[in-house]
């Protein structure tokens, strides 16, 4: 790629597109983060690749200046994959909602998680589908009324977080689409690991789940509500900082301290903790945000390239193949 | 031959029979045994020493559809046909002369493919009463005097190998398993053939265990000896003199191999990464192993974790730039039909392959069907019209592969390909193409970004640029939503949608326009009755016109291989004739096609049953057709007319 001597601004990542998601919408906050994000990390724009599937989410490489392909319903990590075999050296993005990538797509995002193929995995989880009117998700707390589910959802739902570690994720981890300073720092270090990278970003449907994540969208109450995790550092809390979360290692389960200085150390590299952490849903505990778990290990399409080197086939090579076990008659 | 694009390079392979001399002498051998008696590997193997002798032959295994079933146990059989003889053998033969039964479940599932006064040559040391209970045979049919209308030769192979190994001081157990090696050697007896090449295979092929060579070379000749001691004969069945086959480099190959072979010639001939992604079925499975073994050389393999993965990662590759292939069978190409449709939307080229099995649902996947073509034709939702090609011999895979690749990539557009269990597991010689006079696949980069419009149009062909991530400024997105024409944005509107449907149809019709006009395949070019077939047909229905012409009927054989869009010229072919009969092995699906698209009261010839069609029967549902008579009893294929009765 040509080396870009001019600093890139959001801007640049801007389409022609009229930006059609309702307005209030979560999705906008996300898209300006990833901008941001696209534009710090100084990547040429012809190089990158939006992948998506189809929901309200899923318009997202629309508004994007880069490459772009808005595919089918849960889809897009499969596509992805593809992308990457086809030329590894893309950096291909993937958006969905949690309709898309835990409903039809759940089979796909589990097996590129597995595969660990490089490619950004964001989650836009805002616990129902969005494009097709509202009804509940597998993401939608037990209770969700829904066109579908008048009396209220009463199926458990899926912890994205915690399937991502099972499945073997890499890097994993949670933010939300009100965190200004968080989401794009999380977007950062999710592009700069090699492998694949799910986060899961919380986001407020303004129009079918107004509200779903509670006090976490709420600026004033978040400081109490949330707790934001940061390799090697304690993992504390509150609006003064006041409160800490303590690790109980044994059982996989936290305590809060109001002594900060108890409070445990995060660290990233650690499986249990980031399962944990993933598995939280105790109300009198904080949310968990942050990267709960990044590790490296050799990305699909590196070991591939290990295992089975690609290389171009010439027409003498061709020969040797078609001759292969051939006889003169 | 129809002058079909891609058969120019490679019309020296593909045998013609316009000549309707009537053919030399031909013999048709039936192995059957256990599963793990190695059959297969006989069949084979006796397949090189029959080319070697310069004859010509087509090989069609039987495998049983359990993995490893019990020994002895009916549903356990293998087995593995073969037809040899002179030259332009097209079938693997209706009946057996001579049939190979290792034990009592493969005579009682293999005797009624041995035709009347057939050689049985019978394994008889397996004749155990064991075995002939799970057979299901209350008396020894070797001695019960069931067998009265055969020839039979009992043999008891497996102490006589046994016995030849010996002295070679392997272990039990190898000692048990060369007894194909041991009729392998008596083939060579009774039929002819060089044993050198066989033992020079051996040598070279268990190289890393020189004791197993010995047994085996020990058990072929002895097999061999055993034949001459006894002065066994096969009678007629014998290879005659030397074969027909040209003097030119061959190679036996299976419609899988041609298949793999012709998509490895895609990647020299293109210099584009084949991404060929796809999942585990039967019988389509087998070409995912042919290219993961040639190990990263021109083709990525990639198993996805299920169909429609495997399709969309094959798209996502081509979206990239590389050739995104898929393959599956029946089922799994239901699951690939909306990334079809993206990929119809989206205009980016993909290579679907369905290997067609007996359907509907798991069905009997081993055993061939044609009934794939509307799936293949309208199985998409929303109007998606794509190229859907079909070869008709194992060899011709090798052609249409590249054919298809050619299209994907000039016009833009995803192409289907149905071959079918009996194509992918049937074995030919084929003579090996000239590499240099291939024609180069050309696909066109945009690069330039000055006017770059990612749904703007080539004058002729209607493709659309095919503008690859990692282009610099040609940065765009393209989707499912429908793309205005031209700069590819989102688009609702009314007037736009129309055009765009029917540029992608006019964009598809013109494939047709590429010199794909088909021609008489062989017999009559006009006259009283045209055979139109597709697919795998082709040689059972060569075959039976052939007969049919030397009874001096004025009957011509026409194969598509070209479904949609339909040559251009085949309206003015049918017109030549005043009947048409459809052969195909489903319910009529071709033939509906050809009566709504031409409005000919076309006859239809079909047979459901898992099996290809028998000479015998076709030629005489054919006859029916010629005389108008409808379901003579007695060939058992469906026999059915429109509604007129008569060509218009
Ligand atoms: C195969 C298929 N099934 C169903 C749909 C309809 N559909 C479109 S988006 C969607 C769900 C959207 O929910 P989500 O993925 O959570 O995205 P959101 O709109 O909430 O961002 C559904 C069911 C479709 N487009 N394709
Ligand atoms: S429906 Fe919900 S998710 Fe979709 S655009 Fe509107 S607010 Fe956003
Ligand atoms: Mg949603």
């Amino acid at each position: 790629m040509a080396e870009r001597l001019i600093q890139l601004t959001p801007r640049d990542f801007e389409t022609d597109q009229e930006v059609r998601w309702c307005p209030g919408c979560g999705d906008y906050a996300i898209l300006k983060s990833v901008r941001k994000v696209l534009a710090e990390v100084g990547t040429d724009p012809d190089s990158v690749v939006f992948v998506s599937g189809i929901g309200c989410a899923a318009r997202f490489p629309y508004y994007v200046e880069t490459y772009g392909i808005h595919s089918i319903h849960g889809r897009a990590p499969s596509l992805a994959t593809g992308i990457k075999l086809a030329n590894p050296d893309l950096d291909v993005w993937v958006v969905g909602g949690d309709g898309d990538f835990l409903a039809i797509g759940g089979n796909h995002v589990l097996h590129a998680l597995r595969r660990n193929v490089d490619i950004n995995l964001l989650l836009f989880n805002n616990a129902i589908y969005g494009l097709t009117k509202g009804q509940s998700s597998p993401a939608s707390l037990p209770g969700t009324r829904s066109p579908s589910t008048p009396g209220g959802s009463f199926d458990a739902p899926v912890n994205a977080t915690a399937l991502a570690l099972a499945a073997g994720g890499g890097f994993v981890a949670r933010t939300a689409d009100t965190l200004q300073d968080h989401l794009p720092e999380v977007l950062l270090r999710a592009h700069a690991h090699r492998g694949a990278a799910m986060v899961e970003i919380l986001q407020n449907c303004i129009v079918y789940n107004d509200n779903a994540f509670g006090d976490l969208a709420r600026k004033k109450n978040r400081a109490e509500a949330t707790v934001i995790v940061r390799h090697g550092e304690p993992m504390v809390f509150g609006a003064a900082a006041d409160k800490g979360l303590v690790y109980e290692a044994e059982r996989g389960t936290f305590r809060v301290t109001a002594e900060p200085s108890e409070a445990s150390l995060h660290d990233e590299t650690n499986p249990a903790l980031a399962a944990a952490l993933a598995r939280v849903d105790d109300p009198s505990l904080p949310k968990p945000l942050g990267i709960f778990y990044c590790v490296e290990r050799a990305d699909y399409t590196t070991a591939l390239e290990r295992h089975l080197p690609y290389r171009p086939l010439t027409r003498e090579a061709l020969k040797d193949v078609l001759h292969e076990g051939s006889w003169t008659a | 031959m129809p002058p079909f694009r891609a058969i120019p390079v490679t019309e020296h392979r593909l045998r013609s029979m316009t000549g309707r001399a009537e053919p030399g002498p031909r013999t048709v051998v039936r192995f059957a045994g256990d599963s793990g008696d190695g059959i297969q590997l006989l069949g084979g193997e006796f397949s090189k020493a029959v080319a070697l002798e310069h004859h010509d032959l087509l090989t069609l295994p039987d495998f049983p559809a359990e993995i490893r079933a019990p020994a002895g146990s009916t549903f356990g059989v293998s087995a593995f046909q073969i037809q040899f003889g002179g030259d332009g053998v097209l079938t693997p033969g209706d009946e057996a002369d001579v049939l190979f039964a290792f034990n009592p479940a493969a005579l009682k599932t293999n005797l009624h493919t041995l035709k009347p006064g057939g050689l049985i040559v019978a394994g008889e040391g397996a004749f155990t009463d064991r075995n002939l209970k799970r057979a299901g045979y209350a008396e020894n049919p070797l001695e019960d005097g069931s067998l009265t209308g055969f020839r039979l030769i009992r043999i008891d192979m497996t102490r006589l190998s046994a016995e030849a190994v010996a002295s070679t001081g392997v272990g039990k157990k190898q000692a048990g398993r060369a007894k194909n090696f041991w009729a392998l050697g008596l083939c060579f007896w009774l039929f002819g053939g060089r044993r050198e090449p066989a033992i020079d295979w051996i040598s070279r092929k268990f190289a890393a265990a020189p004791d197993v060579v010995a047994s085996n070379v020990a058990a072929l000749n002895a097999g061999h000896a055993y034949g001459e001691t006894m002065e066994l004969d096969a009678g007629d069945a014998a290879l005659g003199a030397r074969g027909e086959l040209h003097h030119g480099l061959f190679r036996t190959i299976t419609g899988t191999d041609a298949m793999g072979l012709g998509l490895a010639a895609v990647a020299a001939l293109s210099g584009l990464k084949i991404t060929y992604c796809s999942y585990p079925i039967t019988p389509a499975s087998a070409l995912l192993h042919f290219l993961a073994s040639l190990k990263g050389q021109g083709i990525v393999t990639f198993q996805a974790e299920d169909e429609i993965a495997a399709a969309t990662a094959a798209l996502g590759a081509s979206y990239a730039g590389g050739l995104g292939v898929t393959t599956s069978s029946g089922p799994g190409i239901a699951l690939k039909s909306e990334t079809l449709s993206l990929a119809v939307a989206a205009e980016l080229p993909l290579l679907a392959i369905d290997v067609q099995r007996a359907g509907p649902s798991t069905g009997m996947p081993t055993k061939p069907e044609q009934a794939d073509l509307n799936l293949a034709l309208y199985g998409r939702h929303g109007e998606a019209p794509l190229p859907v090609l079909a070869p008709a011999t194992p060899s011709e895979c090798f052609d249409i592969v590249i054919e298809a690749a050619r299209i994907a990539t000039d016009h833009m557009t995803p192409v289907m390909i149905l071959s079918d269990a009996y194509i992918a597991n049937a074995a030919e010689p084929w003579e090996l193409p000239e590499v240099d006079a291939l024609p180069p696949i050309a696909p066109t980069f945009r690069t330039d970004p000055e006017g770059f419009e990612p749904f703007a149009r080539d004058p002729d062909t209607l493709a659309r640029p095919w503008a690859k991530p990692g282009t610099p400024g040609l940065a765009h997105r393209v989707g499912g939503i429908e793309r205005a024409s031209g700069s590819g944005e989102i688009s609702y509107d009314p007037e736009n949608h129309q055009r765009m449907t029917d540029l992608r149809a006019e964009k598809v019709a013109r494939v047709a326009l590429d010199g794909l006009d088909h021609d008489i395949d062989s017999g009559a070019d006009r006259g009283d009755l045209l055979v139109l077939g597709w697919g795998s047909t082709y040689g059972a229905i060569e075959e039976a016109v052939s007969r049919m012409n030397r009874n001096g009927l004025a009957v011509g054989h026409l194969h598509l291989r070209q479904l949609a869009p339909l040559p251009p010229n085949l309206g003015a072919i049918l017109a030549r004739f005043s009947r048409v009969a459809v052969a195909e092995l489903n319910k009529g699906q071709l033939v509906r096609l050809i009566r709504s698209e031409f409005l000919v009261d076309a006859r239809s010839v079909t047979q459901v049953n898992g099996l290809p069609f028998r000479v015998s029967d076709l030629e005489a549902a054919l006859r029916d057709c010629l005389d108008g008579s409808q379901g003579r009893p007695g060939h058992g294929l469906r026999t059915v007319t429109g509604s007129a009765g008569k060509t218009a």
